[in-house]
């Protein structure tokens, strides 16, 4: 593909990956050769099976794992070598929620919040706790949002449920004002009815605000029910990409190997 | 499979624990009986220990002494709050760039390295040196007290620091947070309990050594006590440890507070 072309297909979509490889012992690849594109809103599902590199994708695309060989390209740059501030010019601009919610359980939620600010202020605001007024206002309005209240702000992160800490780690990740949100299976550590909210709000979060959502997740059911396009990955491969109607048993046997489970 | 070859295939024996376990009980053994402790040796001891605390009794409540006495003390806690204070704050770095977790591996390398040095020596020894080096007085005596502060703090602060959560860590790194700003949201809050739990640990301890490091010229009670000691003055003695005792029991009811409060 031409420069000029990769350009065009760039701003087209939000997030474009070309021939992405992962390799945490060389020789032995976890992402072979990814290619996709990450249109500007709505919620895409990945689903596989566990081991297959879902996670090593979506932490590449935020740089907490370093890709092998590949380009990601993101807000009009290749993302896949930047270092430095760099790269947290670009993290910032990535929301992340995690499988297990990884708030810092000794802060407050509103704490936990503005940390999704800590990109944009310096380091003294950060240690005097002087965020500007709009971010607080701000992350009073997300609190909100994603349906906690007020009244949790100065409550301790580890006093929180799994679907609370979940609301605010999705909180935090907005907060942040991304450009992309990615989400590590949010819903794995979580019960059945919590999940299906956790994944209403995120569908919410992605269709009032603009902001496009990439979500790892294994439960077929759930990608399905709130994604408008789900891939599936076996094997370090993409090897479904379409609608959730699309996605038939025989794609699920390719995936998932075997039908005996179905 | 008879019930007895079950409970040896759930508890297999571990016989290299079981030699350790029976070497250091004859060692034990053999160490006691070179010790020479007999009958005639104890019976002795008890006598010369009763003689001792006959004249200790009743405590030197005398003015002057009081006076000397109340000096020496204030200085020992000035010691051991100055000590406690700048060691502790020179530990803070010293923890951080020793937590492997944290630290590329030259940096904490050469932090372990010389926090090995600083915990070499006792405080006494430590505290000989620089009475040498600034001369008599409650200076050295801080400046040994800092050393061993940062010995111990730093150590353990470092311990504390790797066995934080990496995952929240993680998280605040993926808000695009900077160094600095990681460790004060990310790192911070996972560790600051445990690091004001050592602080109030260490200033109970360089409290019970600031009583110490004057015995060697460091400053403090420890001058006046070892005077009184040589000069057979036990009930004055007795008077400076009743005070020290009382001064630890309020320090340790002090620090429980202080924890519950970081919790």
């Amino acid at each position: 593909m031409t420069r000029s072309a990769l350009q065009t297909h760039a701003t087209a979509s939000v997030l474009g990956i070309r021939h992405l490889r992962k390799e945490y012992r060389a020789g032995v690849p976890v992402l072979k050769d990814i290619n996709l594109d990450i249109g500007a809103e709505g919620l895409t599902a990945i689903i596989g099976p566990s081991g297959t590199g879902k996670s090593t994708l979506i932490r590449c695309i935020n740089r907490l794992v370093d890709p092998t060989s590949g380009e990601i390209w993101f807000e009009g740059q290749d993302i896949a070598k930047v270092q430095g501030s760099g790269l947290r010019h670009i993290r910032r601009r990535i929301g992340m929620v995690f499988q297990e919610y990884n708030l810092v359980e000794r802060l407050s939620v509103m704490e936990n919040i503005l940390s999704g600010r800590l990109g944009y202020i310096p380091v003294w605001r950060a240690f005097l706790r002087k965020f500007p007024d709009a971010d607080i206002t701000r992350a009073f309005e997300l609190l909100d949002a994603v349906g906690l209240g007020a009244d949790f702000a100065t409550r301790r992160a580890d006093k929180l449920s799994g679907g609370q800490r979940q609301r605010v780690g999705i909180a935090r990740a907005i907060m942040q004002d991304p450009g992309l949100v990615l989400a590590d299976e949010p819903t794995s550590s979580l019960d059945p009815k919590t999940s299906v909210e956790i994944m209403e709000l995120m569908a919410e979060m992605s269709a009032r605000r603009g902001i496009p959502i990439v979500v790892n997740i294994h439960n077929v059911e759930l990608a399905k029910r709130f994604a408008h396009r789900v891939i599936g990955m076996t094997g370090g491969m993409v090897v479904y990409d379409g609608p959730p109607d699309g996605l038939g048993a025989h794609h699920l046997a390719e995936i998932y190997g075997g039908e005996d489970w179905q | 499979m008879s019930a007895s070859t079950l409970a040896r295939a759930a508890f297999p024996p571990d016989w290299t624990k079981r030699f350790v376990w029976i070497g250091l009980a004859i060692y034990t053994v053999y160490a006691i009986s070179t010790l020479d402790i007999d009958g005639a040796r104890i019976a002795r001891g008890m006598a010369n220990a009763a003689r001792l605390f006959d004249r200790m009794f009743p405590p030197n409540l005398q003015p002057d002494k009081l006076e000397l006495i109340k000096d020496g003390m204030i200085e020992s806690i000035q010691i051991a709050i100055l000590a406690t204070f700048v060691g502790v704050l020179l530990s803070l770095p010293m923890g951080l760039a020793a937590a492997r977790n944290l630290a590329p591996p030259w940096v904490s390398w050469t932090a372990r390295a010389i926090i090995a040095v600083l915990r070499s020596f006792h405080p006494v020894i430590v505290a000989i040196l620089f009475v040498k080096a600034v001369g008599f007085g409650a200076l050295a005596g801080i400046l040994a007290l800092i050393v061993s502060t940062m010995g111990f703090v730093s150590k353990l602060f470092a311990e504390v620091v790797e066995e934080i959560s990496a995952k929240q860590v993680e998280a605040v790194r993926a808000t695009g947070a900077s160094f600095f700003a990681v460790l004060i949201f990310g790192v911070f809050p996972q560790v600051m309990a445990r690091f004001v739990g050592l602080t109030v640990y260490q200033f109970d301890s360089n409290l019970r050594n600031s009583t110490m490091v004057g015995i060697v010229g460091g400053g403090g009670i420890g001058a006046p006590l070892f005077t009184a000691y040589q000069r057979f003055d036990y009930d004055v003695v007795l008077t400076i440890l009743l005070i020290i005792i009382g001064l630890i029991m309020i320090a340790e009811f002090v620090s429980a507070r202080i924890r519950r409060i970081f919790q």
